[in-house]
């Protein structure tokens, strides 16, 4: 990692470049700053029926499914493992949601009006309680059965959009039922409801991760499994609970996709999110042999994403570029985080 | 997991646990699917329909071949499917833009190479994960593609007209040209794996790369030959696909680096690397191939089905592996 390092070289100087959120937040930084020079208005919020609108709203209200991928990936990576299943449950757990909602329309004292097909509470409970079942699933298989996590989640992520598939006949599946657009395109107070969403998650798992021992448990496995169960954690236990959680923040972001855009396509929804997950963990500082993990950090990673995506567009330059620089940014940060780059850089000074 | 892979090497050796048994088990596995394809549709298990799979999977087989080298290392190599991609797209504009044909397929062959061994050097020389690498290329091949053109670009040179048309009789059916040069693929990585110091040099480091260094080996040069030889199949199956599709396009073949992966575990290795056979690349292959043609002989089952039983026959792999050498281990 570049921080302890640096900061081994110069303990006194540049302190607060050598915070491990230093790169991820300047980047940030440097990404908005282009912005603001390029994009006429890029700043500009207006308040409309109550609710603040602008770009930057926008890029946050789009950036909230990731953020949550994004918060579960990070505790998986930090226990040396990952879930390249995110996208398949995504795409579950929003068809789920979307069939059991649907929309009959009836006619209500002389006024069309839509109705679910299933009560909402029950159709949101059904769609977590799938993908709570795909995380135990890769948690038995990683945990219980000793799988390497690339191996285990990719049997989910290879049969999960298949069985999506399945329950929708290959078809993409629309929602005509009002409230449940709130959860991807609803307001709270003034800001969008998923960001709500994504606060909570991330106050609540910080909180568990700094006041209990959790954080350091999670740590310790990362760093070593072995001496982490000697030590007396139950490790297999902490394991298969963090890949519930990645999966249950995976459902929660299909249900947000599928709001905001109406529908669940089984074929597409969540389509490499997992793959923009780790890129945003990694650009968030975690190191992906594990144990030395950021939540802050991968919520930057998430925005940075998000923010070159919305950038890329509003440039008028084509999306195709997209992916090329991506691509680019993964590899400068990865080798920006290797210690052979670094002497390779010191030695040449 | 890599204490895993070390006590599995360490363990006694015993039937179950042997590399050549798992293998065993996906061949037979294979002649039950084909079994039970024979009893249940006429014509199933007729010479051609089998040639057929070959034919319809060479690229897949041509690029699990190099995943499979990649993998016997230790490693993994996600971009191969868009480096497919590319090198379909990279063809079709220097034909259209008038260029030889087999000047094309030279310029696509090294260009593939190139581009693994560039991910080899990174992930040798910055110890970078090679997941996370490889994912990167896969973002770059992709999105060049793209840059070329979104479109798909039509191939209308004679020789891979020919080669897309041409039919070698072979046991009373047929084979075309890109079954046969997958064929000889697997062939040459079949015997380089067994019987070159390359080859050995793969297993060691996949076994341990630690020890592979202390013996001495060219740990580095062989990391990222591996990797070269996987972007150089990985193009060789773009060519075959241009002869396959005769077009380039930037989504060609979605997701087959994971076919390929899910070929090489159903063949029989192991993902922590050095143990399994190149060989089993094959009945991977044709194991995936079979089950897309029962599904297609069904008629009545949809083409998801095949997800959900790749997954099903994935889980199935692992988990018997994973049986197999905790029962090793305590032998």
């Amino acid at each position: 990692m570049a921080a302890p390092a640096a900061a081994r070289t110069a303990p006194a100087k540049a302190s607060l470049l050598s915070h491990p959120l230093a790169k991820p937040v300047l980047a940030l930084a440097a990404l908005l700053v282009l912005d603001i020079i390029f994009i006429p208005g890029f700043l500009s919020l207006e308040i409309k029926d109550g609710h603040l609108y602008g770009p930057l709203i926008d890029i946050l209200n789009r950036a909230a499914p990731l953020m949550l991928a994004a918060l579960g990936m990070t505790l998986v990576i930090a226990t040396r493992g990952i879930d390249i299943s995110v996208g398949a449950v995504v795409a579950l757990s929003g068809t789920v949601a979307a069939m059991l909602i649907g929309g009959t329309m009836v006619i209500n004292n002389g006024q069309p009006e839509y109705v679910a097909n299933t009560p909402m509470p029950v159709a949101l409970a059904a769609a977590l309680g799938v993908a709570i079942l795909c995380g135990a699933w890769n948690g038995v298989l990683v945990a219980g059965l000793k799988l390497q996590p690339i191996v285990a989640t990719l049997i989910l992520m290879v049969a999960g959009r298949g069985l999506a598939q399945l329950f929708t006949d290959g078809q993409i599946v629309t929602v005509y039922y009002e409230p449940y657009f709130f959860l991807g395109s609803g307001y709270l107070l003034g800001l969008p409801f998923s960001l709500w969403v994504v606060a909570a998650v991330l106050a609540v798992v910080g909180l568990l991760l700094k006041k209990t021992a959790l954080g350091l448990f999670i740590q310790s496995v990362g760093i070593n499994p072995v001496a982490a169960r000697l030590a007396g954690i139950r490790t297999a236990t902490l394991i298969f609970f963090v890949y519930v959680f990645c999966s249950t923040c995976a459902g929660v972001a299909g249900l947000m996709i599928s709001s905001n855009i109406k529908s669940a396509d089984a074929n597409n929804a969540g389509m490499l999110l997992e793959l923009d997950a780790i890129l945003a963990v990694t650009l968030g500082g975690t190191s992906l042999a594990g144990g030395k993990f950021s939540l802050v950090g991968s919520m930057i990673g998430a925005l940075i994403i998000q923010t070159l995506t919305w950038t890329i567009y509003s440039l008028g330059v084509p999306p195709e570029v997209n992916m090329v620089v991506k691509a680019i940014v993964v590899f400068i940060v990865c080798l920006s985080q290797s210690t052979g780059f670094q002497k390779l850089w010191k030695g040449r000074k | 997991m890599n204490v895993a892979a070390a006590t599995l090497g360490a363990a006694r050796p015993n039937i179950m646990s042997a590399p050549w048994f798992t293998s065993l088990v996906t061949v037979l596995l294979l002649a039950v699917l084909l079994a039970a394809g024979g009893a249940a549709y006429d014509g199933f298990l007729s010479g051609q329909v089998m040639l057929n799979l070959l034919i319809d999977n060479a690229h897949l087989l041509v690029i699990a071949v190099g995943m499979g080298y990649v993998i016997l290392a230790g490693g993994i190599d996600l971009s191969v499917g868009s480096v497919l991609a590319l090198t379909t797209m990279i063809a079709a504009w220097l034909l259209n833009a008038g260029w030889h044909p087999l000047v094309v397929i030279a310029i696509v062959l090294s260009f593939g190479a190139l581009f693994g061994a560039l991910q080899g050097a990174l992930i040798h020389f910055f110890e970078l994960q090679p997941f996370i690498v490889t994912l990167a290329g896969m973002f770059l091949a992709r999105g060049l593609c793209y840059l070329i053109s979104i479109e798909s670009i039509t191939i209308e040179d004679p020789l891979f007209v020919a080669a897309s048309q041409s039919q070698i009789p072979f046991l009373g059916g047929f084979l075309s040209p890109s079954a046969a040069i997958a064929v000889v693929m697997l062939v040459v990585a079949v015997w380089a794996s067994r019987r070159t110091a390359f080859g050995r040099a793969v297993y060691a480091i996949g076994g341990n790369e630690q020890s592979a260094l202390m013996m001495g080996l060219a740990v580095g040069r062989t990391k990222i030959s591996v990797y070269a030889f996987s972007g150089f199949c990985a193009a060789l199956g773009g060519v075959l696909f241009a002869f396959y599709m005769l077009s380039g396009y930037g989504q060609h073949a979605q997701g087959t680096e994971l076919d390929a992966i899910a070929a090489v575990v159903i063949g029989g290795t192991l993902l922590t690397g050095g143990y399994g056979y190149v060989a089993g690349a094959l009945s991977g292959v044709l194991v995936l191939g079979t089950i897309q043609t029962l599904i297609a002989f069904d008629g009545t089952l949809s083409s998801w089905w095949t997800k959900i039983v790749i997954g099903g026959l994935l889980f199935l792999f692992c988990v018997v592996q994973r049986l197999l050498s905790v029962r090793s281990q305590h032998s």
